[in-house]
């Protein structure tokens, strides 16, 4: 007998079920628990837009918006792309749950693919991810011998670089060029894979969407905020006790997320909110920040793809900085001038600044380096860059006067988030 | 100041310009160059005639056909 849903007021939702030591929910166990579930549809579609899903692969755009405009493509078969490329070094959360979660990633991209008319999926996972690939390896095999009527499932890999997830990037890898973003591509739902109609979908996302499809809006929207309802998957790491992938009620606040990754350390100096392309958060009212769309937005900031990295009391914001920039520099798909030449002089500038040896004008010239890339890039790497070190230097200002001032700071040689490896390769 | 039918405006493709900077002397009006020699493109609606003229001179120089002409009220975000 299948037991029915049972949704709890604060447990998690896309991490229910078999506690993360057990590893990978097998099909028959996620049936058993969520009970079987209708084809998608056209009555989804509308369940999505009431439930007011928003995308959790970073940009946060109505799921709706994004499915109907793929659906309303009736030239050729539509392809539904899983994306769980995971490109930010302080996201966990997209390969977690794949490994962890796989059929209820699958229900939802099946559900997607009914709903706007595709006949093909694709898993997009970077290749370092190796229990996310055994457990979609594992989770496929299964559904083929339980016979499950469902369009085609390949994986494809792709290498772990920071933009290949950019939904063009995306479609020229999957159409046989490079993962690298295109010059204003056409829209991926008009010609994507192929020429294909393409839906390119964050994992979370269609998760989320395959627990509404079994459960309705108005479930979903029981948690969460108005404006942006639902659980969220955030990665925590940094100054806390147990750094990790949690599932939180979108709204709440930096303290409870603090609290469930076993409590900060130490009183926060910020926080990294966001990722690499999100803003950085003084201490003054980090604790009672509250991680809803509007809240942040007035602070100028984005929940992004939920990347909470805690800076200790005593770390060097101004040091991660310099080394999370020479990161992004190094990750430039190297196809635009000022993204490649920019992000490299910010970079050498920022490690100046970052050891005390900065020459007098390096601020002046961070500062406008930082504004004069914005814009001219294929894709959004060299704003979402220049928008992180912006709110760095803003938000620690203090600390950068001393450092300006050459007051040596032995903390900014010392990563208090998990340092990111920049890589020198061939261009 | 309101874009009219027909206004056109330039378009920089960043992936194919290598910064040779033909264009910022053909029409300094509207591209300037950055210290790494990349054109920074004011991508406003091209109102003046003399302007115009001297855009499609620098489009048809652009030895990596970068630089082209768009209708100004294109959706395109470059």
């Amino acid at each position: 007998m299948i037991a029915p849903p049972t949704p709890t007021a604060t447990g998690p939702r896309l991490l229910d079920g078999p506690a993360a030591e057990e590893g990978r929910e097998p099909l028959e166990a996620h049936s058993a628990r969520l009970g079987p579930r209708q084809p998608g549809g056209s009555w989804l579609l509308d369940a999505l837009e009431e439930s007011g899903l928003r995308g959790r692969g970073g940009a946060w755009f109505p799921t709706a918006r994004k499915w109907r405009g793929v659906a309303a493509r009736t030239s050729d078969p539509a392809l539904v792309v899983i994306n769980a490329s995971e490109g930010e070094p302080l996201s966990a959360k997209d390969r977690t749950l794949v490994s962890l979660r796989p059929h209820l990633v699958l229900d939802g991209a099946v559900l997607a693919a009914e709903s706007v008319g595709a006949d093909e999926i694709v898993v997009y996972l970077s290749r370092p991810f190796r229990a996310a690939r055994a457990a979609i390896a594992e989770a496929l095999a299964e559904r083929r011998r339980a016979g499950l009527r469902e369009p085609l499932i390949r994986v494809a890999l792709v290498s772990h670089d920071y933009v290949a997830g950019e939904s063009s990037a995306v479609v020229q890898r999957l159409s046989g060029g490079p993962a690298k973003p295109m010059f204003t591509p056409p829209h991926p739902s008009e010609r994507g894979v192929g020429g294909r109609p393409t839906l390119v979908q964050n994992a979370e996302t269609l998760a989320h969407a395959a627990l509404i499809a079994r459960n309705g809006s108005g479930w979903f929207r029981s948690r969460g905020t108005p404006a942006s309802p639902g659980t969220t998957l955030m990665t925590v790491s940094g100054g806390v006790h147990r750094p990790g992938v949690y599932e939180v009620d979108v709204g709440t606040t930096v303290a409870e997320v603090l609290d469930r990754a076993g409590g900060a350390v130490s009183p926060p100096a910020g926080a990294l909110l966001g990722g690499y392309f999100g803003s950085w958060i003084g201490p003054d009212g980090l604790l009672s920040l509250t991680l809803d769309a509007e809240a942040l937005a007035r602070r100028g900031a984005s929940l992004g793809c939920g990347v909470l990295g805690v800076l200790p009391d005593g770390g060097c914001g101004i040091g991660e900085t310099a080394r999370i920039v020479a990161y992004l520099a190094a990750e430039s798909a190297g196809q635009c001038g000022p993204c490649v030449l920019g992000l490299r002089a910010l970079a050498d500038a920022m490690q100046r600044i970052a050891r005390s040896d900065a020459v007098p004008t390096d601020l002046d010239r961070v500062r406008r380096w930082a504004r004069l890339i914005r814009g001219r890039g294929a894709c959004n790497h060299p704003d979402g860059a220049a928008h992180h070190l912006e709110s760095a230097l803003d938000t620690f200002a203090d600390h950068l006067a001393l450092h300006l001032a050459g007051v040596p700071c032995p903390a900014s040689l010392r990563p208090s988030l998990p340092a990111p490896r920049p890589r020198r390769r061939w261009r | 100041m309101a874009v009219s039918r027909g206004d056109q405006r330039l378009r920089l493709n960043p992936i194919l310009c290598d910064g040779l900077g033909y264009c910022a002397e053909l029409v300094p009006e509207l591209i300037s160059l950055d210290e790494w020699g990349y054109p920074i493109v004011d991508r406003r609606p091209i109102t003046d005639d003399r302007w115009l003229r001297h855009a499609r001179r620098a489009v048809a120089a652009c030895p990596r056909v970068a630089l082209s002409l768009a209708e100004a009220d294109s959706s395109e975000r470059r």
